[in-house]
């Protein structure tokens, strides 16, 4: 078969049996962590911008489409391109927290 | 392999790390000005890191017999003191001249905001000013997107930019393109919780082609990894990509890159240097310092 622009040199066959067993444990983490979530001795981070962003971005994973890890990129990234009048803070929360929470 | 590091913050990092460097290919690095973890208190300090960057780190590296470059600046995590910039600025013209010193970085912004800005466009300035090549930090996380857009529209409004001078780095999936479209080269750096892992690096270099893609591993004092070069090299290998190739993006491109600035040599063979090293400059023997 040719290769498509854009491909990866290894057939799905060989993506399966040289990399599955990592992908394997790291979706189970993931799982572990929801769970743990849920066992957590207090529920009180139910509506965390950080939590809803894992849970959008979970969905985008069941996605038929390509182009999954831009999409979930974005999910998580400030989407407006404005600047800020003075600095907040120094450090990203590693998923947007809204306009009514950036200051 | 061969390979050169073109992000590597090795003034956050043991002698041992260059050793582990030398012993797995490295050939040469760039370290571009940082943040220390905390605010520098006045511009004097900066004095003192660039002297750092250009006498004392060049000499540790070359003990392995690694090249050591810089870029000098103010880090976007401190960009935000307008008045600290000005100052900072103006030190910085008595260190270009320096010989390991290839332009301007990492500059660029943070949170994004008007100051950050304003310290960038001013970074910029200088650096077309003095003929200066230019070494971008795009943003962390939720505020690379909108923060790699405000820098391309920032740099549009300079006519004296030459794309092939800029090094747009910390590109993710859904930022290369903003890079790579307007001509510049784009920076993949390992750094696999905050921005990339190896495995994402292949893919885009899968996706987008190996043409003005560097790679690097952009240890610092944070989680990271001084030899994730080697590692990335070894995931191009697991993932069917041939020798050429590899070395294309690991030696090749740097050398492509960074040999626009006329101090970039093209490394040679490994020759570290011998012990004791050579007298001069400030600080503590690199070889031989005791804590």
């Amino acid at each position: 078969m040719a290769a498509r622009a854009g491909a990866c040199p290894l057939t799905q066959r060989e993506l399966i049996e040289g990399f599955f067993m990592e992908h394997r444990a790291q979706i189970i983490d993931i799982a572990a962590y929801l769970d743990r979530l849920d066992r957590s001795v207090e529920r009180d981070a139910e509506n965390d911008f950080r939590f809803l962003a894992v849970r959008k971005a979970m969905r985008e994973l069941s996605s038929e489409e390509p182009g999954r890890v831009e999409r979930i990129l974005m999910h998580l990234s400030d989407p407006v391109v404005e600047l800020m009048d003075t600095r907040d803070r120094q450090n990203a929360f590693g998923a947007f927290p809204g306009p009514e929470k950036q200051s | 392999m061969k390979y050169i590091d073109v992000h590597a913050h090795m003034t956050s990092r043991t002698t041992d790390d260059y050793y582990q460097m030398a012993l797995t290919g490295c050939v040469a690095m760039a370290d571009p000005a940082f943040w220390s973890g905390y605010d520098h208190s006045s511009p004097e300090v900066f004095a003192d890191y660039f002297e750092r960057l250009t006498d004392f780190e060049p000499k540790r590296a070359a003990k392995y017999g690694l090249r050591y470059y810089t870029w000098l600046g103010m880090n976007p995590k401190e960009a935000e003191d307008r008045g600290m910039s000005r100052e900072v600025l103006k030190i910085i013209p008595e260190f270009l001249d320096r010989p390991n010193v290839l332009g301007l970085g990492e500059i660029g912004v943070n949170r994004v905001t008007r100051n950050e800005v304003a310290t960038f466009e001013e970074h910029a300035q200088l650096a077309l000013d003095h003929g200066q090549m230019i070494h971008i930090h795009t943003p962390h996380l939720e505020d690379k997107y909108k923060g790699t857009q405000v820098i391309i529209d920032a740099l549009a409004e300079e006519t004296r930019i030459r794309p092939e001078r800029v090094l747009v780095d910390h590109v993710e999936e859904h930022t290369i393109r903003l890079a790579l479209d307007r001509g510049y080269w784009a920076g993949i750096t390992l750094y696999p919780m905050t921005k990339t892992s190896h495995a994402r690096a292949v893919d885009m270099l899968e996706m987008y082609g190996t043409e003005r893609i560097l790679v690097a591993g952009a240890c610092d004092w944070g989680p990271s990894d001084p030899i994730a070069m080697p590692k990335f090299v070894l995931e191009m290998r697991r993932r069917g990509h041939p020798e050429e190739e590899i070395h294309r993006i690991v030696y090749e491109n740097p050398i492509e890159f960074l040999k626009q600035s006329p101090r970039f040599e093209i490394p040679k063979e490994l020759t570290p240097l011998p012990n004791p090293p050579p007298q001069g400059g400030r600080g503590q023997d690199p070889w031989t310092d005791q804590v």
